[in-house]
């Protein structure tokens, strides 16, 4: 009797809890990002931009007619904390894809658990080696550093610099610039003189620098995403090291320039066109996307945006589209529906995916931007 | 290497060490009174730095940064009263857990307050892109700050600890604070007071610091570990050899950079700063009785 109790019991609580379930019926998406530590930059401006796009999602009517419900984990940007957030939000939250995490390192950790699980991982973070070699459930937004690193070469080459220097910080972001610009710089007929590893909390950048600038080099490349892309260009011009400054796309945010204040001027570095949204030509395909999502991003949180917060878009964007091209959120049918995806016009470039290329851009997504008078202007233009 | 070359890591190696160098003052003060560590003393300058750059557009930078000191004092004076003086008699070891939570609060407030991102106060003299030519090699002038601003603070403090009854009583405080009770010295407000003095001081170590290494919500633990490594390094309760140890580790940094790579630095420094301990545990300027009593 006892037991047949306690049996109903839990039939009735299992009853109860599946029927809101069916009635609502909401779409399940999981997000991990670095919102706060040493990676907040990328992290804060990503969550802020998937939630503002389900939100209007939502408001609109949802997809294919589901409500979305997005579960945002903040992992600090440790590899420790994405693993286990990764394990928590398909293990116990059923989420049928996750978007993120906003660092190379964290994704890289969950590249391997993606795959085993067969679970959509789409990646913010840069890194080639997220998607080269090619992992079935794992995709990402932003350019490549392959990509970045070419386009730097390039505008050497026009300057007429044969010999560099590089500085990289001691992340995941910075370990796979230094590989890429180790393997790309002979190939463009460049010399790397010098390849230094600092700590991405330093906190001064001097001596380093010095040891740079005793390999005569005709320029510094600097590779992070950390407030150290600050501190270089101080650094170098407080000890009168007076050569053309390349940035990765990790600059593409205002407070770095900020923080460097004058001493940003004249730095040179590839980036999406989100930051320089306003001056591309009206007959641009991504103008109308970039305009839009500034526009939205900017008057909401009353902050500028930045290039991190668009890899959130395009994910969403990859993930919602897919979902609508697959009809509906059987995982299988939604991951075969983003390897062919073609032509989507997002913030970081047109993407088009295939089973050989999870990133779907090419390096024509990049720009050359440079810093004047304190905002970000085309380079040579 | 060439002779330039040799100052101009030097240079760069004062520039490193004078910020641990001002980092590593704020230590010594609550230690001096209290015998405590205090591990939020990284998380002061933090709030120094991020209040004069909030204050700085408004007004002069010399009335923000004063503002800003006052400020983080009392947000130190706060702290002690609320999560600190109604413990009677706590352990040291408790206190010093305590300071950690501590950090840990001003940090998340502070994220909540401002946001994630990097700051700057303006250079106090000239601008980011000024450099000064000594022989041949380059230093900022804002290093001269900051040397300026330890040696105000170190000046302050040595005259305050001798020469005051007040500064005298927190000293008796830390060396035996039954007996100083008994001498009829109110140790609890002068546990306040020291946190008064290691905030404020803190707080302008922070403005004279942020230009050069920038300011942002969770800079206080890296800053805090090396002002903490230099402040035993060079023997806890002493200000002078805070300094001393902070350029000391600074230009070994420096020398280690020129010739391994620049991974190695913080091997080197921490190796030297634990042979210096295995053989002279009171630090490398204090006395014997310096290590027991903690006072000098």
């Amino acid at each position: 009797m006892r037991r047949r109790t306690i049996f109903s019991l839990v039939l009735a609580l299992v009853v109860a809890s599946a029927i809101p379930a069916l009635a609502a019926d909401p779409i399940r998406i999981g997000a991990i990002f670095a919102v706060t530590g040493p990676a907040a930059n990328l992290g804060l401006p990503e969550s802020r931009t998937l939630q503002m796009l389900v939100d209007d999602t939502n408001a609109s009517g949802g997809i294919l007619g589901r409500k979305i419900e997005l579960i945002v984990k903040d992992s600090q940007g440790s590899t420790e904390k994405a693993v286990s957030f990764a394990k928590q939000l398909v293990e116990e939250d059923g989420v049928l894809a996750i978007i993120g995490p906003s660092t190379t390192g964290e994704s890289m950790a969950l590249k391997g658990y993606s795959d085993q699980n067969e679970q959509i991982l789409i990646s913010c973070a840069a890194a080639a080696t997220i998607v080269q070699p090619v992992a079935k459930w794992v995709f990402k937004t932003p350019q490549m550093d392959s990509f970045a690193a070419q386009a730097i070469f390039a505008t050497m080459k026009k300057l007429g610099i044969s010999r560099f220097g590089a500085v990289v910080s001691n992340t995941g972001f910075g370990q796979g610039g230094k590989a890429q610009l180790e393997k790309l710089a002979p190939q463009s007929g460049l010399t790397l003189a010098i390849t230094e590893v600092y700590d991405s909390t330093a906190t001064d950048l001097t001596a380093v620098l010095a040891k740079v600038k005793a390999q005569n080099v005709q320029a510094v490349v600097n590779w992070s995403v950390e407030p150290a892309q600050s501190l270089v260009p101080k650094n170098m011009k407080q000890m009168g090291f007076d050569v053309p400054l390349f940035q990765s796309h990790g600059f593409g945010n205002i407070a770095y320039v900020t923080a460097a204040g004058k001493a940003a001027d004249g730095i040179i570095f590839p980036a999406g066109r989100l930051l320089v949204a306003g001056v591309l030509p009206a007959s641009h395909p991504q103008k109308q996307v970039l305009s839009a999502y500034k526009k939205e991003y900017e008057a909401k949180f009353g902050d500028e945006v930045s290039t991190f917060g668009g890899h959130a878009y395009d994910a969403f964007l990859i993930l919602t589209e897919a979902v609508k091209k697959a009809g509906g959120t059987d995982k299988y049918k939604v991951r075969d529906a983003i390897e062919s995806l073609k032509g989507l016009v997002g913030t970081a470039g047109v993407f088009s995916f295939s089973p050989e290329d999870h990133n779907g851009l090419t390096m024509e997504s990049f720009e050359m931007l440079t810093v004047k008078n304190g905002a970000f202007a085309v380079y040579g233009r | 290497m060439s002779a330039d070359q040799i100052l101009q890591y030097l240079l760069s190696g004062i520039t490193t060490g004078s910020v641990y160098a001002v980092v590593g003052i704020g230590f010594n003060i609550i230690y001096s009174s209290t015998g405590i560590i205090n591990f939020a003393q990284g998380e002061f300058l933090m709030l120094g730095g991020m209040i004069s750059v909030s204050l700085a557009p408004h007004m002069p930078l010399a009335a923000a940064i004063a503002i800003a000191v006052v400020a983080t004092g009392l947000v130190g004076v706060a702290l002690q009263l609320v999560f600190i003086s109604w413990l009677k008699n706590p352990a040291i070891l408790r206190v010093i857990i305590i300071t950690i939570g501590l950090s840990i609060l001003v940090r998340e407030a502070s994220l909540h307050i401002w946001d994630e991102k990097v700051r700057a106060l303006p250079f106090w003299t000239g601008s980011e892109t000024s450099s000064l030519a000594v022989l041949g090699a380059h230093i900022s002038p804002q290093v001269l700050w900051v040397l300026a601003a330890s040696a105000l603070m170190v000046g302050a403090l040595t005259l305050f600890f001798r020469f005051t009854i007040t500064g005298r009583a927190m000293r008796a405080c830390a060396s035996n604070a039954t007996a100083a009770r008994l001498c009829g010295i109110r140790t609890s407000t002068l546990v306040t007071l020291s946190f008064f003095i290691a905030a404020a001081m803190g707080a302008l170590a922070g403005c004279a610091v942020s230009p050069l290494t920038q300011t942002q919500y969770d800079m206080g633990t890296s800053l805090a570990v090396k002002g903490f490594t230099c402040a035993v390094l060079g023997g806890l309760g002493n200000v002078t050899a805070a300094v001393a140890a902070g350029l000391l580790v600074g230009v070994l940094e420096a020398a280690s950079i020129s010739i391994l790579p620049l991974a190695y630095k913080d091997v080197v420094a921490l190796a030297i700063m634990l042979a210096i301990l295995f053989f002279r545990p009171e630090g490398l300027f204090g006395g014997r009785r310096a290590a027991l009593a903690g006072v000098r």
